[in-house]
């Protein structure tokens, strides 16, 4: 492979640690070692990590700075379920078939590299619905906000009005990284069904697929620890 | 290693870090539904959520298997969001003390 060099006896030896590091950077070649999808998926997930840390860091300043108290989001977020008052259930719900459903992904990008074309395909339809369910229960919870409890981007009756503009862009921005995924995910499932990645050779799209699939989750984890939680 | 035929790792690996994840969110749901205070609040929230981020990163995206190089490209820029939040963090405080003084009754 690239990533292998003649040593004195004329054997290949691939560097390793720092040195790798060095010899991937400054040689003379391409410099990451994967197939060049997968490299910029991560070049354009890195960038959404910025996308959303700006996000996340503009609502700490907000919440810093407010002199009104900040709505309890335990409170906000709970649910009465069968007369039992439930804190931030819907989000625990939500939480978890987020990460079913990148559970379900990591298995279609095991089960692609098998060359498993309906397994794989059906695990990605089984993503894409669990990340379908997750919008629609997003969708449940801004109707409720905005109609039962009178949340505007502007204002609130429980505290603060940045609490409003943070929720909508945090959580919005995030949910239309899902409904993209959702979309995303059904496109690559049915080339996978047709037999598309066979013909190509390799299912490494299935694994870029995945990168971005797990990255929404990802978000997930911080918005709920930042948001829900703090 | 990447090869050709890409990241292929037994799936008990996967099942184990799934589960894994199941317990680190019920976890930190556990925090909320108890109501943990103050600073047992704070370090378990943030625990739990780097753990969860570091198996997600290093596991279902294949980060432990990549070369150094990749890994370093990209997890060492978001290290610059750190030094937002700790301007925008001693920014807020200013702005805060300033509230208090100009629009305290």
């Amino acid at each position: 492979m690239s990533d292998t060099i003649a040593s004195d006896t004329g054997e290949a030896v691939i560097k390793e640690g720092l040195p790798g590091v060095v010899g991937d950077w400054s040689g003379d070649r391409q410099a990451f070692p994967v197939p060049w999808g997968k490299a910029m998926m991560w070049i354009f997930l890195l960038s959404d990590t910025f996308i959303f840390g700006s996000f996340l860091t503009a609502y700490m300043s907000v919440r810093m700075t407010t002199t009104v108290p900040w709505p309890n989001p335990s409170e906000v977020f709970a649910l009465t379920v069968a007369g039992q008052h439930v804190p931030l259930l819907l989000i625990a719900i939500m939480t978890f078939v987020l990460i079913t459903s990148s559970g379900t992904m990591a298995l279609a990008v095991n089960y692609g590299y098998r060359r498993d074309r309906r397994t794989t395909a059906l695990l990605m339809l089984a993503t894409a619905a669990l990340g379908a369910t997750f919008v629609g229960m997003q969708a449940y919870e801004w109707t409720k906000l905005i109609v039962e409890e009178g949340v505007r981007p502007w204002g609130n009756p429980m505290g603060a009005a940045q609490f409003g503009s943070s929720f909508f862009m945090i959580t919005g921005f995030h949910g239309l990284h899902v409904s993209a995924g959702v979309v995303y995910l059904l496109v690559v499932a049915r080339r996978v069904m047709n037999g598309f990645y066979d013909r190509k050779g390799t299912y490494e799209t299935v694994e870029v697929t995945g990168l971005y699939w797990h990255f929404v989750d990802l978000v997930w984890v911080f918005i709920f620890a930042f948001f829900y939680l703090w | 290693m990447a090869s050709t035929e890409g990241q292929q790792h037994p799936l008990a690996i996967y099942l184990w870090i799934w589960l894994l994840l199941f317990v680190l969110s019920a976890f930190s749901y556990m925090v909320d539904y108890y109501q943990l205070q103050g600073m047992l609040r704070w370090t378990l929230i943030l625990l739990f959520m780097f753990l969860k981020a570091g198996f997600i990163i290093a596991i279902f995206m294949h980060m432990a298997w990549e070369r150094l190089s990749l890994i370093f490209a990209i997890l060492v820029p978001p290290l610059c969001l750190l030094v937002l939040v700790g301007l925008m963090a001693s920014e807020a405080d200013y702005t805060f003390l300033t509230r208090l003084e100009m629009f305290a009754d």
